[in-house]
């Protein structure tokens, strides 16, 4: 194993470490924009292992999309929504924390184990053709459908919220 | 290496599914249970991936799967921070234990003198402080 080897083993241990704790700030923390600042960490990481698995188009779309549309998106609603006395939410309130934490590390444990003892079909390694070509020819001739789909959504999408933001405000 | 094996991205991917679930259970509010809905989806997308990378003879299928996961995660934040606006505005409150009607006239059961907050039984005054 060369020291280009190690040092981008590395590069991935980072990676999967600014997505764990990520994870974790964005449910553990009690002010909202904290929140989005550690989805953004953790989408991220996920970026980086999206870059290990092959795909540097992907990790760019997910930077793209993820940090760039979704966060700030995200950062409006908490900005424009909420009285800054509302920007900061109480965690749980008790009891219910023993019964979650326990259930959360018992189902990931499980799902751990199960992964750990399935034995995997290994595809053939060769020719593995991951360019950006491939996922255009394939987005516009055999997932044709699937991308219209995905554009008609994004357009109700776009009307609907606008429809459900200027909704008038109930004269009480 | 762990950056060569299937497992090491599917644990990881089982770790922000549960860590969103638990998120979405958790959350006081409704930004953050969207958030956590969020990270259960960039889960699903590394899921695709590492399957796609690993096992799959085909290889841009998995990377179609996650564009169209990510467009529908775009589309999902755009309507669920709309539908949080509009909330709020109406109910005047973040809490979603607060919200447990779905009929406006509810809430409007206090009476008509005082047009603050309405602030059903249920949670605290003051609850939403640092």
């Amino acid at each position: 194993m060369s020291w280009a080897d190690i040092f981008l083993e590395a590069v991935f241990y980072v990676f999967v470490l600014l997505t764990v704790f990520g994870g974790l700030l964005a449910v553990r923390t009690q002010i909202l924009m904290y929140t989005v600042l550690g989805a953004g960490v953790a989408f991220l990481g996920v970026a980086g292992l999206f870059m290990f698995l092959g795909s540097l188009f992907l990790s760019m779309m997910q930077i793209l999309i993820y940090l760039g549309a979704i966060c700030i998106v995200l950062v409006f609603g908490i900005m424009v929504g909420y009285t800054p006395r509302q920007v900061a939410e109480q965690g749980i309130r008790g009891q219910n924390l023993l019964l979650a934490v326990p259930a959360c590390i018992a189902s990931i444990v499980l799902l751990r184990s199960a992964v750990g003892r399935t034995i995997w079909p290994s595809a053939p390694a060769a020719e593995r053709d991951f360019s950006l070509d491939a996922v255009g020819v394939h987005l516009l001739e055999k997932y044709g459908l699937a991308f219209e789909l995905i554009s008609v959504l994004l357009l109700i999408a776009i009307i609907g919220a606008i429809i459900v933001v200027t909704v008038k405000e109930d004269p009480r | 290496m762990l950056s060569q094996d299937l497992k090491t991205y599917l644990v990881v991917a089982a770790f922000l599914l549960i860590i969103g679930v638990y998120g979405v259970v958790q959350r006081r509010s409704f930004i953050g249970m969207l958030i956590s809905a969020e990270l259960i989806l960039a889960g699903a997308g590394l899921n695709f991936m590492a399957f796609n990378r690993f096992i799959a003879p085909e290889p841009a299928v998995g990377q179609v799967f996650t564009l169209i996961i990510m467009g529908i995660a775009a589309a999902e934040t755009a309507i669920g921070v709309s539908f949080i606006l509009a909330v709020y505005r109406q109910f005047k409150t973040i809490d979603p234990i607060q919200l447990n009607e779905l009929q406006e006239s509810c809430l409007c059961g206090i009476p008509e003198a005082d047009d603050g907050p309405v602030v059903p039984s249920g949670g605290e005054p003051g609850d939403q402080d640092i």
